[in-house]
């Protein structure tokens, strides 16, 4: 997994609520089976006037020009700006990948959904939660400055207005920081308690044994 | 001190070890696996040599993708047909238990888990997919996980995972006539919202709850995750022993009485404190449609779309008004008045022998209305199929026009050949009406399986007992 420390990026706004794992990545690219080049497809229903397939060519498919990833000022954003509930519905971390692939590092919005938020950090996207009123003169600020950025600081956890260096903090759980910081093998690390695992088995069979047979 | 809730102690029960860093490492007692979130997850298992810790916890089933027409054995698309041949790969390959595409069990995977007493109380259950909350009707402790969890699962048997807060939605007094479990869990999303269990494990609870069979029961923890929970659950009773008694996978002897000895233990001590609690009054809950493009977004059949220039909050005003632009409806219309293009029946949500036997005692003796394009019923498993056409039910459906198909997820997320078209409008007894659910463009109505029926046969919406 990208280990995520300092990040800096123009941000994209998405301004609209409970924007759903279906609308990130619409069903028919989860026949695939492996977990890149999701990109191209991300918001597909959004961002595209017709209808896409997997393993389609997509540079030729006609754009939105309505939909704010096809705005030629948010282009390279790899910061996203949301609202509530971002990432909601379905269980999919294939969202999280065609959000990688496409380019975004972090997300920022007043709350997330909770399967969305702990995929993103499996796959190093930082989730960042502010309140609502930080939200929302965000959403102003990028409105109004063409090429608005920001520098994600991770170890500090702060987020600077490149424009005039004002700076807001945010809260994140330590696990969630270490295992960004340092791209943890999170596997590697449960296998590392492997014997209080066996003991933990041992002793529930006792117990419980029709878990076990 | 305080007692424990239910989850507290599914919770401590599962418990392997508390680490410095604020984690915890829980235990899964059940695992499992379908072909869309696992591919990359048996890839990286054996990209990295690592062992699968305990195949025998593990159960496979294709059913997102497979075509549930009754003359197809074979998948078409070539891309789903890859995706469900990948599963058959990995399953032997790793010594997984796999009911295939030919197998008689085959189904949605949680119609399966509990059908084959797959799913115990008491126990851990996680898989690749959000409804896994599903299994909590039973006293379980059920979630869905994201593919690199699915992983985790596969290779250790735990995960790592903090502890959630308590939230108990308790449903008192009864319900009236005609008022389903559909209608209850949709009222309770729209009373909390579709964020307002995020971060909690809900408790259900109440009269109306504990007089819920099993099958309604699962309706309602079907759509936990859709009020923002990922884990929604109720304490096990004798209706929850009744049912899983005698099923394949369920303990035999000595053992099960052992085993049902243990889930009495299951319920919420009297003195336990939950972080939230909400009460509803089961008596004013009535049949209920969503009108948007949430799950929150719901009313009653007897009302009318709501107009958001009511709605104070500006955000919510803006999804509002989105939501009817894309639904294609106006402030003001009656529900009962919007016409209808097709109609589906199925899901993991309502797709059980009950919900069949709803729908049919609707459509039994009529046509579904000319209007109506298309009308499927997708049993939820085979042996629920198999059930269905030994009662006759099938019969019913057949002779009043509906279409009778094979088991799957079919038109809930239209993976397979099952989808709307632009602008169709569908009722429909699944989950998620969100923009493109059932197909790019699809108008998605959610509804219990007796108004599903109802609008088939009248081509809008109505009451059942008006027909």
């Amino acid at each position: 997994m990208e280990k995520f420390n300092v990040h800096e990026g123009i941000v994209l706004p998405l301004d609209r609520a409970n924007v759903d794992t279906d609308a990130i990545i619409p069903k028919q690219f989860l026949k695939s089976i492996k977990r890149t080049g999701f990109g191209p497809n991300l918001f597909d229903e959004w961002r595209y006037l017709d209808h896409g397939e997997p393993d389609q060519d997509n540079s030729s498919r006609p754009l939105n020009p309505d939909f704010v990833l096809n705005q030629p000022r948010y282009e390279g954003a790899s910061i996203l700006l949301a609202r509530d509930n971002f990432g909601c519905g379905s269980s999919r971390e294939h969202a999280p990948w065609a959000l990688l692939d496409y380019g975004f590092r972090c997300i920022i919005a007043p709350s997330f959904a909770d399967i969305f938020f702990n995929n993103c950090f499996k796959n190093g996207i930082l989730p960042v939660v502010l309140d609502t009123e930080a939200i929302d003169s965000l959403f102003i600020r990028v409105e109004k400055t063409p090429g608005f950025s920001l520098r994600v600081d991770l170890p500090k956890q702060t987020i600077t207005i490149l424009e005039d260096r004002s700076v807001a903090s945010f809260e994140i759980d330590g696990f969630q920081k270490d295992a960004l910081l340092q791209g943890l093998d999170d596997i590697g690390m449960t296998l590392a308690k492997a014997d209080l695992i066996r003991n933990y088995e041992e002793t529930r069979r006792k117990i419980a044994p029709w878990l076990f047979s | 001190m305080s007692g424990k809730t239910l989850y507290d102690k599914l919770w401590d029960q599962h418990l392997v070890h508390d680490d410095p860093n604020g984690t915890s490492l829980i235990y899964i007692d059940r695992h499992l696996v379908h072909e869309v979130t696992s591919p990359q997850a048996f890839e990286g298992l054996h990209l990295a040599g690592r062992k699968f810790w305990r195949t025998d916890s593990t159960i496979a089933v294709p059913d997102h993708n497979v075509p549930t027409t009754v003359d197809s054995a074979t998948v078409d698309d070539p891309v789903s047909r890859l995706q469900i041949q990948t599963l058959d790969q990995n399953c032997s390959h790793f010594g997984v238990t796999q009911f295939g595409m030919s197998d008689p069990r085959q189904g949605i995977v949680h119609i399966i888990g509990p059908e084959q007493g797959i799913t115990l109380p008491g126990m851990t259950i996680v898989c690749g997919d959000s409804h896994t909350s599903t299994h909590g009707a039973f006293g379980a402790l059920a979630f869905g996980i994201g593919t690199s969890e699915v992983e985790h699962v596969m290779a250790t048997q735990c995960l790592i995972s903090t502890k959630s807060r308590n939230m108990r939605i308790r449903v008192d007094g009864r319900l009236n006539h005609g008022v389903t479990a559909k209608d209850v869990v949709l009222s309770i999303i729209g009373k909390i919202g579709t964020a307002g269990g995020t971060g909690y494990a809900i408790e259900f609870a109440g009269k109306v709850i504990e007089s819920l069979s099993m099958e309604g029961r699962m309706t309602v923890c079907n759509m936990t995750i859709e009020a923002g929970a990922r884990a929604g659950m109720i304490r096990p009773d004798q209706k929850t022993i009744d049912y899983i008694k005698g099923r394949p996978y369920a303990p035999k002897g000595e053992m099960w009485e052992r085993a049902v000895a243990s889930w009495s233990e299951l319920v919420s001590d009297d003195d336990a404190v939950f972080d939230k609690e909400v009460v509803i009054n089961g008596a004013e809950i009535r049949p209920k449609i969503t009108w948007g493009t949430s799950p929150e977004m719901v009313v009653d059949l007897d009302k009318s779309v709501p107009d958001p220039s009511q709605e104070p909050d500006p955000i919510k005003q803006e999804g509002m008004q989105r939501a009817l632009e894309y639904m294609g409806l106006e402030p003001g219309t009656p529900m009962t008045s919007v016409p209808l293009d097709l109609v589906f029946i199925g899901s993991c949500t309502n797709s059980r022998i009950e919900d069949l036997r709803e729908a049919a005692s609707v459509a039994k003796g009529r046509k579904v209305s000319p209007d109506i394009k298309q009308a499927l019923v997708v049993p939820g498993s085979g042996l629920v199929k198999r059930q269905a056409e030994e009662e006759g039910l099938h019969r019913v459906f057949i002779d009043a026009g509906f279409e009778w198909r094979n088991p799957g997820c079919s038109m809930c997320l239209a993976m397979n050949a099952d989808q709307l078209k632009p602008k169709e409008r569908c009722a429909s007894t699944s989950n998620r009406n969100f923009e493109g659910r059932q197909g790019q463009g699809g108008r998605t109505h959610l509804v219990s399986p007796a108004m599903a029926a109802a609008a088939a046969i009248a081509g809008h919406f109505t009451d059942p007992a008006s027909l």
